[in-house]
């Protein structure tokens, strides 16, 4: 194991010089496949995060960057260290930052059951479909995930304004009397939501229900059981991983969601993503910015951990 | 089961894929409509196709687009490099020291929110030129990094997903026949996993093409990527021209989708004929 795939074989009957040198050059190579990514995975995502874990204990100050050096040289040559728990005092305090967390997880989990609800069928449908029907299914679930998420939000802009085919069909249906506001309301994000992650919801709900040993439904239907109770029965408690699975990886990108809340949402619509890009740039606050980026990531690393559960879970069984 | 298809499992695919395309479909509709006011149609003067000429005569955009493949290109390339050494390390050296790190470094950026990865590496870049003085001013080389470091992630993913089934015996046999480790990549493992790589490069490409929230915050005013001139001009409101560009991108899309997808059948249909030809079925 220790020379890599520099291997046992290669220098046996060569001179002993020649195979120090090749397993120095082993030694080398093995170290930069490991080093070079490892090296700049340390300084440009871990190294960055300790900045913003830096900043976060820091005070505002009126200078570029607007920040206050967390190590300062006393006048008597004396390191000092200022460690200021303000920030977080005053984003754990202030009940607009507080609703802003509580109103991002709500409008993730309601888009994640939203989500399930539409995606399950179609998941099952797509796995159900025969043959050809199956793969162009597929294909079409995936194809929006390859497309321009900014411009398949900006598409609901058009649809749901006042003028817009949206408010065409309610007012010719008879629905409503006049236009109403559909944009910039919550209404609107919670659209946007969905349908921006509705593919992350089936693609792991199709592969979890394509699994399913169908000769349990077979044999379910044979001793008499209804379909939809073998449904709830069978079917839903075996692709519990892939609804699982399906709805962390809509929930947690979800949560920290900045262009949806910016494009659909109304000034009020609360989300945490769009507070710290507002506090960031539009109030220059660096430190109370990263004091709410770290409060998210210890929010959003529970459900990480869960997801990498499920996952690797997944990985044993297959 | 597969004989009685339920009518609610159809209603509600129908209904999915409604939901799902009927949106881009009125981009579509929309873009050769002759009316400035995107909603309304214009019946006498559509379908026009004056928003594509405006498009490709509008400078702002066409640079911007330069802008944008040039950093897409650039950082899935930087990216599937990085990703095709970062997944050798964690396939072939199942232990070295800090390797457990090295698994959630390489994952966590898939997670992670992007204005969090956003404001960490402006900081990162601000820190660095107070200490070293680069980079002096951001732009396109910042960007570029920035996208490297969250298309690693998921080019890493699908590079080791396939460097897992290859077959380490035939690896093992060149190197008995004495071939020198890096000839044993090129000659053997690289043609192997080239369509995980050409797939993670895809991949990555269209991340970097497509991303916003990162770029906002290490971009600089010199550089303005297709996306954030789409975004400036959205918050305004809707405008034809943007869905004379939606149309354009999402149609090459379809067809690379689409290409890649009969390409894929097509495969497997020769798979599935080599298979039985093999088993001596007729």
């Amino acid at each position: 194991m220790g020379a890599g795939i520099a291997g046992g074989g290669v220098a046996v009957n060569r001179a002993s010089g020649s195979r120090l040198w090749s397993e120095v050059r082993a030694w080398f190579g093995r170290r930069s496949v490991i080093g070079i990514p490892y090296a700049w995975l340390l300084i440009f995502f871990l190294v960055p995060f300790l900045i913003v874990l830096k900043i976060s204990f820091s005070n505002v100050v009126l200078a570029m960057p607007p920040v206050e050096p967390l190590l300062t040289w006393g006048h008597d040559q004396v390191l000092s260290i200022r460690i200021s728990l303000s920030n977080y005092a005053f984003v754990l305090q202030d009940r607009l930052y507080m609703a802003a967390f509580a109103n991002s997880l709500k409008v993730a989990a309601i888009s994640t059951g939203i989500a399930l609800v539409i995606g399950y069928p179609m998941a099952y449908g797509i796995a159900r479909a025969g043959g050809a029907w199956r793969n162009i299914l597929f294909l079409l679930v995936s194809l929006p995930f390859f497309t321009s998420f900014l411009l398949r939000v900006y598409a609901w802009i058009g649809l749901l304004g006042r003028g817009g085919p949206v408010n065409a069909v309610l007012l010719h249906l008879g629905i409503v009397k006049e236009p109403i506001q559909l944009l910039q309301t919550d209404f609107a994000v919670y659209l946007g939501m969905v349908y921006s992650y509705l593919p992350f919801m089936v693609l792991p709900l199709y592969s979890a229900i394509e699994k399913l040993d169908l000769t349990l439904l077979e044999a379910a239907a044979d001793l008499g059981c209804r379909p939809m109770r073998s449904f709830f029965a069978i079917t839903l408690p075996l692709t519990r991983e892939g609804i699982l699975a399906g709805c962390l990886l809509v929930f947690i990108p979800a949560v920290g969601e900045y262009v949806i809340p910016a494009l659909l949402g109304g000034p009020d619509t609360l989300m945490i993503g769009r507070v710290v890009w507002d506090e960031f740039f539009a109030n220059r606050d660096w430190p109370a910015a990263s004091a709410l980026a770290v409060i998210l990531l210890l929010i959003l690393s529970v459900f990480v951990l869960l997801l990498r559960r499920v996952q690797s879970q997944g990985e044993e069984a297959a | 089961m597969n004989s009685r298809r339920s009518p609610l499992v159809v209603a509600m695919l129908i209904f999915g894929f409604a939901f799902l395309y009927l949106p881009i479909l009125s981009m579509v509709i929309y873009s050769f409509n002759a009316s400035r006011l995107v909603t309304v149609w214009d019946s006498v003067h559509s379908p026009t196709l004056a928003w594509y000429v405006e498009l490709f005569g509008n400078e702002e955009i066409l640079e911007a687009a330069r802008l944008s493949l040039r950093v897409a290109a650039v950082s899935a390339t930087g990216a599937v490099m990085l990703a095709t050494l970062a997944a050798f390390a964690l396939v072939r050296y199942r232990r070295f020291r800090g390797r457990s790190l090295f698994g959630l470094l390489t994952t966590a950026p898939m997670v992670l929110p992007e204005v969090i990865t956003g404001l960490s590496l402006l900081l990162l870049f601000v820190s660095l030129s107070q200490w070293i003085g680069w980079p002096a001013a951001r732009g396109a080389s910042t960007i570029t990094i920035a996208h490297v470091t969250f298309c690693l992630a998921y080019a890493v993913v699908v590079i080791e997903a396939r460097l897992l089934t290859v077959d380490r015996s035939l690896e093992e046999a060149a190197m008995d026949l004495g071939a020198r480790p890096w000839k044993v990549f090129l000659v053997i493992t690289l043609p192997l996993i080239l369509p995980a790589i050409a797939s993670a490069w895809l991949l990555s490409f269209i991340l970097s093409w497509d991303d916003i929230v990162i770029t906002s915050f290490v971009s600089g005013p010199g550089s303005t990527t297709l996306p954030q001139l789409v975004f400036s001009k959205v918050r305004l409101g809707v405008s034809p021209d943007i869905n004379a560009l939606a149309t354009l991108l999402v149609g090459l899309v379809s067809v690379c989708v689409a290409a890649a997808g009969a390409v894929m059948m097509r495969s497997e249909r020769r798979r599935l004929r080599d298979m039985q030809l093999a088993m001596g079925v007729h």
